[in-house]
């Protein structure tokens, strides 16, 4: 039997409604955990823990009277740059060091509504800047299964708070990669939606053309269920499609007929790492043996992509890091971190009199050519299976090595990325007893159909060894 | 490439020690020349995207509610003098 | 040496909407509280996002079209960077290279024709207010609805500027949409001057622009003051902003401009374009020839409508103020509808406008009450109602079916059979949400 604070959200929603456990019960469980692990990982910046009894309470009075919510006393993390009224918010960044929001993000309050527990506020690149954890202000968060290793970023205090068990769930952020890439790292599940499928109203700005939160959870069902809960136009977000949303709670398939696969040579580009290579091969044969077609296709350099994402985000940074000035919250501009300086000076070059045209014009129809590469791609294919990172988690310092260390590190999740484009990153395996993941993109709006196919596989290697081994904390 | 820093300092209004300065033009050198590929794609004729939603004309109705209490908005801020906020006086010249 | 002035506008006019431009904030911000009319949007919280304002962009299209431009089919918002305290954001949300109108003009009484190059969207700043050692902050009006009308530099004499701002000022308050109320700042100006030897052909290459001008005799009084500053001193035609000193009589330096500011406008990535239909910008056409060919008997009539049926919308008003039967059965019939059933004016407007109810041959009062019928949402008894649709569920399972597939249709199809059991109206949206419930 798992100890509480290892149950799914399915597990836990289980045991709740059939009173196995109160909600108080679950919360401590997981309370419990943070304080045993937080020492060796830090995956949080801020613990609500008088909150979280507090809400569990609620919900156990709530479960008491037979009421039904879809996240009824669950316990979730969620990532620093979401504001949560009456709960500081830093972005792990020091300029926000004393910033508590007087309004919650369209996210949080979905999951209020859905009758979550909020644990915390989790650790994150400062500003969602990096693919490590390292530019936090609040320290770095280290990867659960080797705590040497970098959990990835930037939302990793999110991956490694669910792979440590410290958490049920969480949500994080992504503008390329600070979903999937830590996902994969931490060996978890990381779902990046289509953009403007979940409300970014109340989510610290990183690159506004790009921003989209998400699930990240133990399994791929589990992601489902938070992405039904997440996922809808807001009235607070005009970018927010009006789109109905899908039904993502549906029985998962243990078949795939008829699905057709692309894989692309382009994404296994050079220098990657030749146990994820293998390993993602292999998981690609058992896709074959579920019945799907696998057919090689020609994707738009995604080295390319690595220009565009550099160009557009650090011009929209900096100007979305301009409004802290220290008048109305916050600290003054001197506290940015070398990142973020870095950052909004490029940022501010590439949009000046003069580069506009060199720099963000030029980026944007590069845009509009890798998106129409996709468009292309999705006519003869259902969806595009690709490693999630070229590499196994890095050792801590890594990103001391290239002042772009987050931008190349996310070279394979860029892409899709700009394209706006749903995508999930699923574990398949380790090696050197670290996680290697996956990631499936589909078409805008196919979140249905990635969790479809994700599901699937998890299903079909649900009795496989690796998936025994617990992280050793 | 050749830059002034200061210049674009200036224009982010971020203060930046001489140290600081020397490190970032390095580094923003080194950047530019490694995100300098662009120019081998072709995009004559091709519009630049800047939503990737397709969404257009999106708006609400004039219809207004009730803001914050004036305490909610000052309360993150450092100084505030009575229901303003408050900052070291600036040169009067807007 | 003779010199022609060579003179252009920038005005500024606040719309009076109900709430800001991007946040629903009220726009009412005049003499109140400072920060009262605040949220995470307008005060520039991290996170906090825009959500266009329609009737505000609505607005600046009749503006512009009342000022005979083209509206732009594409357009859009961008933002320009700057940082000023009382910019929250540190950057304004404007238009850049996609205004909503361009190339418009107007008529002086010297058949001068002035050039309208542009008029666009955009939201106002905090106000400052310098005292002693410090700079006190009011962010109520950052976010209020404001429209920048520029002109071509076309003016030659500070009567010909003092005249068109006074059209400009009875365009966008016979059109509704200001008060234009120059002591409370509604409508900004700021002229731009240079001189050009006579003769000359091109546009001189500098140009001074002055400031924190507030009524139309100190706009007179500034100009006249900087043509004679220039004329007399030929050494000092730099490009520069200036103020004018009403007691000095003078325009004084305020800041000179070495470089062009650079304000790295780029697309507003959280607004999504703008792309009109021609029909609507026809309807629209329309709406601002009702407002601005009205006679000025019509005009008192409209303003009197607008001021005692207040918020009644100013096309309703002046379209009511223009037919003698419309204007004749309004008045009555909006007071006792309002009093006694709690029609809305514009209510009542509307059911006499779209001709719902007879015009003639009743009483205000009879009149009043028929709309109050037409308009009427009957409370429902919830347990009736949820009886119904628990029926009404049962005897159509595969519109429920179809509902749960996707197809949003579906739901209307209930919702219209549930209505059609109630012999009174009842509320649509009560009965979609209890229905969605069930469903759910």
């Amino acid at each position: 039997m798992n100890k509480l604070n290892e149950h799914t959200i399915k597990q836990a929603r289980e045991g709740l409604r059939r009173k196995d456990f109160s909600s108080v019960e679950l919360t401590k469980a997981c309370l419990e955990q943070i304080n045993k692990a937080e020492p060796s990982i830090n995956a949080f910046v801020t613990i609500c823990k008088k909150e979280a009894l507090v809400q569990a309470k609620e919900a156990d009075k709530l479960i008491s009277s037979n009421q039904d919510l879809p996240l009824l006393g669950i316990p979730i993390a969620v990532k620093d740059n979401l504001s949560t009224l009456g709960i500081r918010t830093t972005a792990s960044s020091k300029v926000l060091d004393d910033y508590i929001p007087p309004y919650d993000a369209t996210v949080i309050k979905k999951l209020k509504d859905a009758g979550a527990v909020l644990l915390g506020k989790t650790n994150m690149d400062a500003w969602a800047h990096g693919s490590s954890t390292e530019t936090s202000d609040y320290g770095t968060t280290k990867n659960p299964w080797n705590t040497n290793h970098l959990p990835g970023g930037s939302s990793g205090g999110s991956a490694a708070a669910v792979a440590a068990d410290e958490a049920i769930a969480a949500i994080g952020t992504e503008t390329a990669g600070s979903i999937r890439q830590p996902a994969s790292w931490c060996g978890v599940v990381g779902l990046k939606p289509t953009y403007g499928r979940v409300s970014r109203y109340g989510v610290i700005a990183m690159a506004s053309s790009l921003d989209s939160p998400g699930p990240i959870t133990k399994t791929v069902e589990d992601s489902a269920s938070l992405l039904q809960v997440l996922a809808g136009k807001d009235e607070y977000d005009a970018t927010t499609s009006p789109l109905p949303i899908g039904d993502y709670t549906l029985p998962i398939e243990s078949k795939l007929n008829n699905l057709k696969i692309g894989i692309s040579d382009e994404y296994f580009i050079e220098g990657i790492d030749v146990e994820v290579k293998r390993e993602v091969l292999d998981s690609i044969k058992k896709f074959e043996e579920m019945g799907a077609k696998i057919e090689k296709i020609k994707l738009f350099d995604p080295r390319y992509a690595i220009d565009v994402y550099t160009i557009i985000q650090r011009s929209e940074v900096s100007s979305n890091l301009a409004r802290y000035d220290g008048i109305r919250y916050g600290s003054e501009r001197e506290k940015f971190g070398d990142e973020a300086k870095r950052r909004i000076i490029l940022g501010t070059y590439a949009l000046s009199s003069g580069y506009y045209d060199q720099y963000y014009n030029k980026a944007s129809k590069v845009r509009s050519v890798i998106i129409e590469d996709f468009k292309k791609a999705f006519e003869k294919i259902d969806v595009i299976l690709t490693p999630t990172s070229p590499s196994l988690p890095l050792p801590i310092g890594a990103t001391n090595k290239s002042i772009m260390f987050g931008e190349i590190a996310d070279v394979l999740v860029e892409p899709s990325s700009i394209a706006g484009l749903p995508g999930i990153s699923i574990p398949i395996g380790f090696a050197k007893k670290l996680p290697i993941g996956m990631q499936i993109i589909g078409p805008q709006f196919a979140e249905e159909l990635i969790l479809q196919v994700a599901g699937t596989y998890e299903k079909k290697t649900e009795k496989e060894e690796w998936r025994k081994i617990k992280p050793n904390l | 490439m050749k830059f002034d820093v200061s210049h674009i300092a200036k224009l982010a209004n971020l203060t930046l020690n001489p140290s600081e300065k020397n490190k970032l033009e390095k580094e923003l050198e080194e950047t530019l020349k490694f995100i300098n590929n662009l120019n081998e794609i072709d995009t004559t004729g091709i519009e630049p995207t800047s939503q990737v939603t397709g969404l257009e004309n999106i708006t609400r109705e004039d219809e207004a509610i009730p803001s914050f209490p004036q305490d909610d908005a000052l309360k993150n801020a450092k100084l505030t003098h009575n229901g303003f906020f408050k900052v070291k006086a600036i040169l009067n010249n807007e | 040496m003779k010199y022609t002035p060579v003179i252009g506008l920038e005005v500024h006019v606040e719309l009076k909407t109900n709430s800001k431009m991007f946040c629903r904030c009220s726009a009412d911000y005049f003499g109140k509280k400072p920060n009262t009319h605040t949220c995470p949007v307008c005060l520039g919280l991290p996170g906090a996002l825009p959500y266009p304002n329609k009737k505000a962009i609505e607005w600046c299209l009749m503006i512009g079209l009342a000022l005979n431009c083209e509206i732009s089919l594409f357009s859009k918002f961008d933002r320009k960077n700057y940082f000023y305290p009382d910019l929250p954001k540190g950057y304004q949300i404007s238009q850049y290279d996609e205004p909503f109108c361009k190339n418009g003009f107007i008529d002086l009484s010297n058949k001068k024709r002035v050039g309208i190059r542009r008029v666009h969207m955009e939201e106002d700043t905090g106000k400052l207010i310098h005292e002693g050692n410090s700079t006190l902050i009011d962010f109520n009006r950052s976010g209020v609805p404001l429209v920048e009308i520029v002109t071509d530099p076309d003016f030659e004499s500070a009567g010909e500027v003092v005249e068109y701002l006074k059209k400009i000022q009875q365009i966008v308050r016979t059109l509704g949409v200001s008060n234009a109320d120059l002591e409370r700042g509604d409508m900004r100006m700021e002229p731009n001057i240079s001189l050009k030897n006579e003769g000359q052909k091109e546009l001189p290459k500098y140009r001074i622009e002055v400031k924190n001008i507030n009524s139309f005799k100190l706009v007179d009084k500034a100009i006249e003051a900087e043509i004679d500053r220039q004329t007399q001193n030929p050494g000092q035609r730099f490009q520069a902003t200036m103020r004018y000193d009403e007691k000095t009589n003078t325009t004084v330096t305020m800041r000179l401009k070495e470089e062009a500011a650079d304000y790295r406008y780029f697309p507003e990535p959280d607004i999504p374009p703008f792309h009109w239909q021609q029909a609507y910008i026809e309807k629209l056409k329309k709406d601002a020839k009702v407002m601005m060919d009205k006679p000025s008997e019509e005009e008192e009539r409209t303003q009197e409508l607008l001021i005692k049926f207040s918020p009644i919308s100013p096309v309703s008003a002046a379209t009511i103020a223009r037919d003698p039967k419309f204007y004749s059965s309004y008045g009555g019939t909006a007071s006792i509808g309002k009093d006694e059933f709690g029609t809305p004016y514009q209510g009542t407007a509307n059911a006499i406008i779209n001709q719902k109810v007879p015009l003639v041959g009743i009483s205000d009062e009879e009149r009043a009450k028929i709309i109050a019928d037409l308009n009427r949402v009957s409370d429902v008894d919830e347990d009736e109602l949820n009886k119904t649709i628990d029926e009404v569920l049962k005897e159509n399972k595969s519109a429920v079916e179809d509902y749960k597939k996707g197809k949003e249709n579906a739901i209307m199809f209930l919702v219209g059979q549930v209505m059609r059991m109630f012999p009174q109206k009842i509320d649509v949206s009560k009965v979609k949400a209890s229905l969605l419930a069930k469903i759910k």
